[in-house]
């Protein structure tokens, strides 16, 4: 991409794209509903549903979790479609090169996840609903970046650039997209968890919080595990816990609370550095709101005993977590890679104070 | 005469075991007061499903009687492998019911088949999720009078889950043992393992809930006893 030649603003297209990332969301929330309702299995046949077309299967045997299986593969299959429009879309009318591979990237992505979904189904490989359930957090960021490599914001900044402001705004922007980057790769190592823990069908491995059963760290000894599975009298997942789930949920809350300092810290550094009313700050302080309500969701789903619904949205604030980093990290990056001579000059003669950034913003 | 005599000794002898097989007996208690059983309130909340209760049933993971008698505990002698009949004894039954399975603890030999019937009006999946290597897993649709579905398993493998996806709460657990020496306590408490040969065993209890206990017994020509006792912890 040439950063100096204007690229002509494709409403359509950007609309089309906000609205597949947009079906993506819901097709998460459908897919957090499936292991929420312990409904992954319910449809034992892919890519047919209980022997008839997928577009075909009636209405009427939309039972139980049959309901939530399928209409996950409906939605799924419209995502598929959309991104298969957006990604020719993209080859044909986007002038930027890579926006092409982009698109073709997004398509192969697309694929790969309904294929994976359906062997997780017919090979009842419950370890491929990890990499189901990650991936699908990661195409989201896929849809959510086009959306804004597509915008009238970021085609604006293409031809806005360089400019003075600009210039000033790339002080200090290396540490600050590294530590974004570090905040970003955590959040998907704890979905990663998060995804390995709702895999278990184990329901909760521990049902209290802020304790652990009670105290500050949990007993994993044997006598106190089988203590445990003793008294849990779950209805729908009725799997005994082991020692391993209840560290997994351990680590789980640790790696919750890492992140939540570490996206206060790029809120409180964003603002310093750059001014509370650049976007990349206004962002950081989404980013810190979303994670608050993350780790409250997080607490409400122990506190529920893991109600489907609630369960469905701590997951999505995760990819909403996930996809805000990436984006921040996006931008970030692509200030701090604009002009790299003049950002390492800037830098080396002690950038990291704020006020000169903050004047240029002011 | 004399080779005629002699072959009717020989045939006697036949009949006459030169050792006599005898019974383990015993009663399963529990010692403590298990948690309260849960409604199943995810069935009553299904439109079907919901519709053949007047009030949810529970769970029945601790059956305790009067007298702390526990029921659903499969009593086998441990480390007794590779004596299966499983294949010359007759099916055992497992149905689909009101939403439930019936039972929802067995068990059988590995060999013998499991069949299992859908009486409800409802479509169900059955899904078996063993954790023995060389039990398959395998999740299979069964329509609402549709034909019965035949498992049989080769590995031993204690709680093997059954499960379906459908109705998220139907869960049965099927143990596999690899002789024909087992039983499951009843609701008295009691239970029987018939035909022992003499010899040293460890007897072993399993409660999916409460975990296992062990006893070693000699069988010689009598019936032996032996009781377990199990802690709520």
């Amino acid at each position: 991409m040439s950063e100096h030649a204007p690229v002509k603003i494709n409403r359509s297209l950007h609309w089309f794209a906000v609205l597949t990332a947009l079906f993506t969301f819901l097709l998460l929330g459908a897919g957090g509903l499936v292991t929420s309702h312990e409904a992954g299995m319910s449809v034992p046949d892919w890519p047919n549903s209980y022997g008839y077309n997928m577009f075909l299967f009636p209405p009427s045997l939309w039972i139980g979790g049959i309901f939530y299986e399928h209409t996950h593969r409906l939605i799924a299959s419209g995502v598929g479609l959309m991104t298969t429009i957006l990604a020719v879309w993209l080859w044909l009318k986007d002038s930027r090169k890579w926006m092409h591979w982009v698109g073709v990237a997004a398509f192969l992505l697309v694929v790969a996840q309904g294929v994976l979904g359906g062997l997780r189904v017919v090979l009842a490989d419950a370890q491929l609903g990890i990499f189901h359930a990650i991936i699908g957090q990661l195409f989201f960021v896929l849809t959510s970046a086009i959306t804004l490599f597509t915008s009238r914001w970021w085609l604006a900044q293409d031809s806005t650039l360089p400019d003075r402001t600009h210039l000033q705004v790339v002080v200090g922007m290396t540490a600050l997209r590294r530590l974004v980057l570090a905040t970003t790769v955590l959040i998907l190592c704890q979905l990663i968890i998060g995804a390995t823990m709702r895999q278990q069908h184990a329901g909760l491995a521990i049902p209290d919080f802020p304790l652990a059963y009670g105290k500050i760290l949990p007993d994993t000894s044997a006598t106190a595990v089988q203590r445990d599975n003793e008294v849990r009298m779950s209805v729908i997942t009725e799997n005994p816990i082991t020692a391993f789930q209840i560290i997994l949920q351990m680590v789980h809350r640790l790696v919750a609370l890492a992140i939540f300092v570490l996206i206060a810290a790029c809120a409180w550094r964003t603002r310093r550095q750059l001014g509370k009313r650049d976007p990349l700050a206004k962002l950081a302080l989404f980013w810190l709101g979303l994670i608050l309500v993350q780790i409250l969701l997080g607490a409400a789903t122990i506190w529920s005993n893991k109600a489907a619904d609630v369960a469905t949205a701590h997951v999505l604030g995760g990819a909403l977590s996930l996809v805000t980093g990436a984006l921040g990290y996006i931008i970030a990056f692509r200030r701090s890679a604009a002009l790299p001579e003049i950002a390492s000059a800037t830098t080396i003669s002690g950038a990291f104070g704020g006020a000169p950034a903050m004047a240029a913003n002011k | 005469m004399k080779k005629f005599l002699l072959l009717i000794v020989v045939a006697m002898l036949a009949f006459v075991p030169l050792t006599q097989a005898a019974d383990i007996i015993g009663i399963i208690t529990l010692n403590g007061t298990p948690p309260p059983e849960v409604p199943y309130t995810p069935l009553m909340n299904d439109p079907t499903c919901g519709a053949m209760y007047k009030t949810a049933p529970t769970t029945h993971f601790y059956v305790v009687g009067p007298n702390h008698e526990l029921a659903d505990v499969i009593v086998s002698l441990k480390d007794v492998t590779g004596k299966s009949t499983g294949a010359n004894q007759p099916p055992v039954t497992m149905d689909q019911k009101g939403c439930l399975y019936v039972p929802q603890i067995l068990a059988i030999q590995t060999g013998q088949k499991l069949v299992v019937k859908n009486s409800d009006s409802c479509i169900h999946n059955v899904h078996v999720v063993p954790a023995a290597a060389g039990n398959p897993e395998s999740n299979q649709v069964q329509m609402p009078g549709g034909a019965d579905l035949t498992f049989t398993f080769s590995k031993p493998e204690m709680f093997m889950k059954f499960k379906c996806d459908v109705h998220p709460w139907m869960f049965a657990w099927v143990s596999v043992i690899d002789s024909p020496y087992y039983c499951l306590s009843g609701t008295d408490g009691k239970f029987v393992i018939k035909n022992v040969p003499p010899g040293k065993y460890t007897v072993e209890a399993d409660h999916r809930k409460l975990g296992t206990l062990t006893r070693d017994v000699e069988v010689k020509d009598s019936d032996v006893t032996v009781n377990f006792t199990f802690d709520v912890k």
